[in-house]
């Protein structure tokens, strides 16, 4: 890894001794997600051009991750317009998380060498 | 599980999705990268349905199995040509998901346990609410529009009005100041006002752009889901979402990126719309003029292929539509069992999303290391005995490098007319996208075989026996 995440990550060490006295919960997630990019930026880069349909596919499964949201909106056992939403939610994260992986590993084993 | 269990298990899901994308560094590598994130994504759904809040499973499986069910049969039938389409869909579903999980914590934030002392929403998560749902809104009818336009329900060509951009920023103010009333007293009123408005604004994005520049859109569009994502994250205070939601951000905005290089574009540029419209228009007006071509027959061209040495194809998306892929493959079989050395050349914009070529290639059993990126095909055009042209225009066309009036201007093409000799399918000598008359049709060297490209691949291959 590159210069850029090390000291990214010695911040976020150093964001997390602050944490102790007073850092708000936001602030902390906030340094989750700069970080996240950082990594997000070096890993992505390093896709070869070849595959870039499949990196679209699977970061579409990977975005329904919202599916944990959803989860917890359709949680409560009482229904209402909210659990109602919820289980939309789940159904269309759903289609994405499977539709997503499956085409993603139909297109990754078209891709062979030379016999 | 105790709360810190959770929140281990949450950052191990976090770490397999990271490994899911360094997987596809390469192909060899990116198939166990998917099985990565595949485990990755069951862990994060185990986890969060063991949670004491979730109860209502009955409801919740048979939403995860529908959906499981309609994703999964999709996977398995959708044509390779139509992944643009499908990606923008999924993107689509996104955007909503995100919109629905952000009404719904609104409505009952005690579900998310995200609740104030009187039930009502802290400050920052209002606000952290109101970015989610509006760039989850952008994102499903934005998404919703490309959709539209890939899968031809709507023409592609542009649509632009006056005054166009000043609505849109009016409309992007009052959105915003909708969400600035909601975020200081909850009113309903307002948060439905920003959601109305943020739908429409998806809508008006879109419209305006053509269907050329659809690659980069639907990279944009995959940056937003992942955007949206990380805003449902901050919501939940879920740092697994939102190293997802980033991840999955920082990519689409990479792909836009590429695609904006690889048309000498600026992404502000792209947004702004417009393009193809004035461009279509131009394209009729500009005479094909009388200028000589040679044209030949299919015999004359298997009889230059089979006498190369080396030989480089250039695929463009005109080899999809004709679904040629199949019998150009075995042509490529036939010229490599006789001795010559056959390569095909990727420009990042040949299909209609990025890697898209690749992909199709593939599909058509195309071994992938005979199929090369343009930086790495481009100095060997010089050393190439013939170089085929099939279904592709203004990614050849040298007048990008020395035409500074014309549109496409600085574009980075592959280098075909430094081969040998150089051989173009194409139905007849119409314009490309950008409009333009292409100088390679009229070289000495250059021989135009003017068929569909998957009868001129057969013919080829019956002339090969």
């Amino acid at each position: 890894m590159s210069q850029s995440v090390m000291d990214a990550a010695e911040a976020a060490t150093q964001a997390g001794s602050q944490a102790v006295d007073s850092a708000d919960p936001f602030i902390l997630a906030f340094t989750v997600f700069v970080l996240a990019i950082f990594v997000g930026y070096h890993v992505v880069w390093n896709v070869t051009p070849a595959l870039h349909t499949p990196l679209m596919s699977v970061t579409n499964a990977i975005s329904s991750i919202v599916i944990v949201g959803a989860i917890l909106a359709a949680g409560p056992l009482e229904m209402n317009i909210g659990t109602v939403l919820g289980l939309v939610a789940v159904g269309l994260a759903a289609v994405n998380i499977f539709g997503g992986f499956m085409v993603t590993q139909r297109m990754l084993a078209m891709f062979k060498k030379r016999q | 599980m105790s709360a810190n269990m959770v929140a281990l298990a949450y950052l191990i899901a976090a770490v397999l999705i990271i490994f899911a994308l360094k997987g596809l560094s390469s192909p060899e590598s990116s198939r166990r990268g998917n099985l990565f994130g595949m485990i990755g994504m069951l862990i994060a759904i185990v986890v969060t349905l063991q949670l004491p809040g979730v109860q209502n499973y009955t409801w919740i499986f048979a939403a995860l199995a529908v959906g499981g069910l309609v994703g999964g049969s999709v996977a398995r039938k959708i044509p390779m040509t139509h992944m643009p389409q499908l990606v923008a869909f999924m993107h689509s579903l996104v955007g909503l998901a995100a919109v629905l999980i952000a009404v719904s914590a609104f409505y009952d934030p005690a579900a998310y346990g995200i609740a104030d002392a009187e039930g009502g929403l802290h400050l920052s998560s209002r606000i952290e609410l109101f970015l989610g749902t509006f760039i989850g809104a952008i994102t499903f009818t934005a998404s919703i529009v490309a959709f539209a336009k890939l899968q031809g329900l709507v023409s592609g060509r542009p649509v632009t009005f006056k005054g166009q951009h000043l609505l849109n920023l009016l409309l992007g103010l009052v959105m915003v100041g909708a969400g600035v009333v909601f975020c200081m007293n909850q009113s309903w009123d307002a948060f439905l006002l920003m959601l109305a408005i943020a739908l429409v604004l998806g809508v008006l994005l879109i419209i305006p752009i053509g269907g050329a520049d659809m690659p980069v859109i639907v990279s944009m569009l995959n940056s937003y889901s992942g955007w949206a994502a990380a805003g449902i994250g901050f919501t939940l205070s879920n740092n697994m979402l939102i190293i997802a939601g980033a991840l999955v951000g920082s990519s689409g905005a990479i792909l836009s990126y590429i695609m904006c290089k690889a048309m000498n574009r600026s992404l502000f540029n792209v947004l702004l719309g417009g393009f193809g419209g004035e461009v279509a228009a131009a394209g009729s007006a500009a005479s094909v003029g009388d200028r000589p071509v040679k044209a030949g027959a299919a015999e004359d061209a298997a009889f230059l292929l089979q006498n190369a040495r080396s030989v480089v194809i250039v695929p463009g998306y005109g080899l999809a539509v004709a679904r040629a892929q199949h019998a150009l493959k075995e042509v490529v079989d036939k010229l490599i069992a006789s001795g010559v050395q056959v390569r095909f050349a990727i420009h990042p914009v040949a299909g209609r999303m990025p890697g898209h070529m690749n992909v199709l290639l593939a599909e058509a059993d195309v071994p992938y290391d005979i199929v090369c990126e343009m930086d790495e095909i481009n100095p060997e055009f010089a050393e190439t005995d013939v170089a085929l042209v099939l279904g592709a225009n203004d990614v050849t066309n040298p007048a990008a490098k020395t035409d500074s009036s014309c549109p496409i201007y600085g574009m980075p093409i592959l280098d075909v007319e430094k081969a040998e000799h150089i051989l173009v399918v194409k139905r007849s000598l119409s314009v490309g996208y950008a409009g333009l008359d292409n100088d390679i049709f009229y070289m000495d060297k250059t021989m135009m075989l003017f068929d569909d490209a998957k009868k001129a691949c057969e013919a080829i291959l019956k002339a090969l026996d």
